[in-house]
């Protein structure tokens, strides 16, 4: 086998040669391609199908939630060849209401994945005739994986004896879910009064958003 | 008599039974459906035509859970996810950390995790073929099956502690050395266990009633079953010759020999006999991990990434204060994102992992192998009769946790 490396360079630059998209890179040995998203159905054919890309199988399709951006969404397609032995992830980027085309006409399997990025992010999909939730609740209202859902949720659910029924409330917790900071001197992620010559250097990384609480209802 | 003031037509029309399309509620809670599946079908008659699975019951937020929670922590989430195969699953986090942490582990560390990763090959296999035995009506499999399961989850219990929920695997080994004569009770399991199989398999691929239940049913074509996102077993059995083992390998894959069956006909006896096989090939690589693995250390050595050992801790502060902080801030990761998979004993595994620098993802997507087979549950189950459909099932190999995450 060729050196991975040289291997994932050569497809970075073939894929980065095709219409719609900006920009390709190699991370961790792994190709990514940052696509278009309006011309995105046709970059996927010409991957599926040409056959120096022939990525025959979408193994997977998720969203990542970036709310500081203007287009907030990252929808990822994590593609497969199984004749050629390589992967690619194509990256395109949306927001929540603009819809991102969808490939189940071309990968059937691409269904479920996409409601499943609608269900947890609300990430919209052109041409996606079924797009019900799939994972939450019948009738569950919000998308969990949303930076800005709150971990505890909205209402929690429990079966009223003297109702009979199963009943939905407001969330009420004994103990407030505690958030410590962790960004501490130890491993010098900020930087410290009087630091900045040792720490200037170093990238500036986000957290995790704090939580808001539970919205009273 | 009133049958006698009828007119002739309307007494004949009285005795055709018209049957017409209905729809049948299979769970969420049904034996045959492996977990909490809902499945609507529709019917005519006995006949199935459409096939819309429910899933999500199970649903417990993980990936949510994650991104609140450090890279420690989250290794245990693994186990409940596909609770058949708790290491393979971990076996997935550990290495997407890993890569991006950057970090190499040592040599008996990987032969150990090569060594479980079968183990809990054939105790996925074993609980897959007999209860899709049992599902079908054979149930001397099962009987015999869950005892053999028990040696193993032993095997489990005297590594990690746990028989299910192991929480072994650790980003940058494991969590400690297996204990003195496990290597030689698994070396003689592994003596025995191939006739196991022999007398399993004499009670179902020979047997009339099992291959009328399931020889062409459910068959999925090669192409088809790559348009549907397959993977694993299920995807071999329709004659795609492809395993993350061999064609991506990861520990020490690389260095064993062991061989891959293929089915030719992608129907739910040939994913059976793939499973079947594919046990006894585990058993030729868990032979060869116990003769090459070395002693040595079982985790990376540096501190910052795993806790010093307890001995050390008694006498010196700074292994005090890295344990202490191992175990409440953990290690940050450096930003970046992997898409890591691994051959978990169902198919491609896959975990997603974009980390921002600090101690938590901050999203790790988990690509479940049993959600893109029961997607092609409509095309599989399209036209079959309804017992065919718990066939179908059982064939697919699905757990809820996995799924519903």
């Amino acid at each position: 086998m060729a050196d991975p490396e040289t291997a994932a360079e050569a497809l970075a630059r073939e894929v980065g040669t095709l219409p719609g998209v900006h920009s390709t890179r190699v991370e961790h040995g792994e190709v990514i391609a940052d696509a278009d998203r309006d011309t995105l159905v046709a970059l996927m054919t010409t991957l599926r199908d040409d056959p120096r890309f022939a990525f025959e199988q979408l193994m997977d399709l998720c969203g990542v939630d970036w709310p500081d951006r203007t287009e907030r969404f990252d929808v990822v397609y994590n593609l497969l060849s199984v004749s050629l032995n390589q992967r690619l992830r194509v990256i395109a980027a949306t927001d929540e209401s603009t819809a991102v085309p969808s490939v189940c006409g071309l990968w059937p399997c691409a269904t479920w994945w996409e409601r499943e990025a609608w269900d947890l992010f609300g990430i919209l999909f052109a041409g996606q005739p079924d797009l019900r939730r799939i994972l939450t609740d019948y009738g569950f209202e919000g998308h969990p994986l949303r930076k800005d859902f709150p971990l505890t949720g909205y209402v929690e659910v429990r079966y009223d004896e003297d109702r009979k029924q199963v009943v939905y409330e407001p969330v009420k917790l004994t103990q407030d879910w505690r958030t410590f900071d962790f960004v501490s001197p130890w491993e010098g992620v900020t930087t410290l009064p009087g630091d900045e010559k040792v720490y200037g250097a170093r990238t500036k990384v986000t957290r995790n958003p704090p939580q808001p609480p539970p919205e009273k209802s | 008599m009133s049958d006698n003031i009828l007119p002739e037509s309307e007494a004949k029309r009285q005795h055709v039974v018209e049957i017409d399309s209905h729809a049948i509620n299979f769970g969420p809670q049904h034996p045959a459906a492996h977990g909490v599946l809902r499945l609507i079908l529709e019917m005519d008659g006995e006949v199935v035509e459409r096939a819309d699975p429910h899933v999500g019951f199970l649903h417990r937020g993980t990936e949510k859970l994650m991104e609140y929670r450090t890279y420690i922590q989250n290794v245990p989430y693994f186990d409940r996810l596909d609770y058949v195969s708790p290491m393979c699953e971990e076996h997935t986090f550990v290495l997407a950390v890993e890569k991006l942490l950057g970090i190499t582990v040592p040599e008996r560390a990987q032969w150990i995790r090569t060594l479980f990763a079968e183990i809990t090959r054939v105790l996925n296999h074993l609980l897959n073929v007999t209860t899709y035995a049992l599902d079908v009506g054979a149930i001397t499999p099962s009987l015999w099956g869950f005892e053999e399961r028990e040696k193993l989850m032993e095997f489990y219990e005297a590594a990690s502690g746990a028989r299910l929920h192991s929480n072994y695997y650790r980003p940058g080994g494991v969590n400690r050395d297996l204990p003195v004569g496990l290597t030689e009770r698994i070396a003689e399991w592994a003596e025995t266990f191939p006739k196991f199989v022999d007398e399993l398999e004499e009670l179902l691929t020979a047997n009339r009633i099992w291959k009328q239940r399931t020889v062409d049913i459910g068959i999925m074509s090669a192409e088809d079953a790559l348009a549907w996102g397959w993977c694993g077993p299920c995807l071999r059995a329709s004659g795609v010759p492809w395993d993350l083992r061999r064609s991506q390998p990861y520990d020490k894959y690389a260095e064993v020999d062991f061989q891959i069956p293929v089915g030719r006909h992608g129907d739910c006896y040939d994913r059976y006999l793939v499973r079947l096989w594919e046990m006894r090939e585990s058993v030729k690589i868990i032979r060869q991990c116990l003769a090459k693995m070395k002693p040595g250390p079982t985790k990376v050595m540096d501190n910052k990434f795993s806790p010093p050992r307890r001995a050390e801790m008694k006498r010196s502060m700074e292994a005090l204060i890295h344990h202490f902080k191992h175990f409440t801030e953990g290690f940050h990761v450096p930003p970046g994102a992997t898409y890591t998979a691994t051959e978990s004993p169902k198919g491609e595994f896959a975990v997603y992992l974009v980390a921002d620098g600090t101690n938590k993802p901050y999203r790790c997507k988990i690509r479940p192998t049993g959600f893109a087979f029961l997607q092609a549950m409509d095309v599989l189950s399209k036209r079959h009769m309804l017992a065919d459909a718990v066939a179908i099932i059982g064939s697919l190999d699905i757990v809820f946790g996995e799924i519903d995450r």
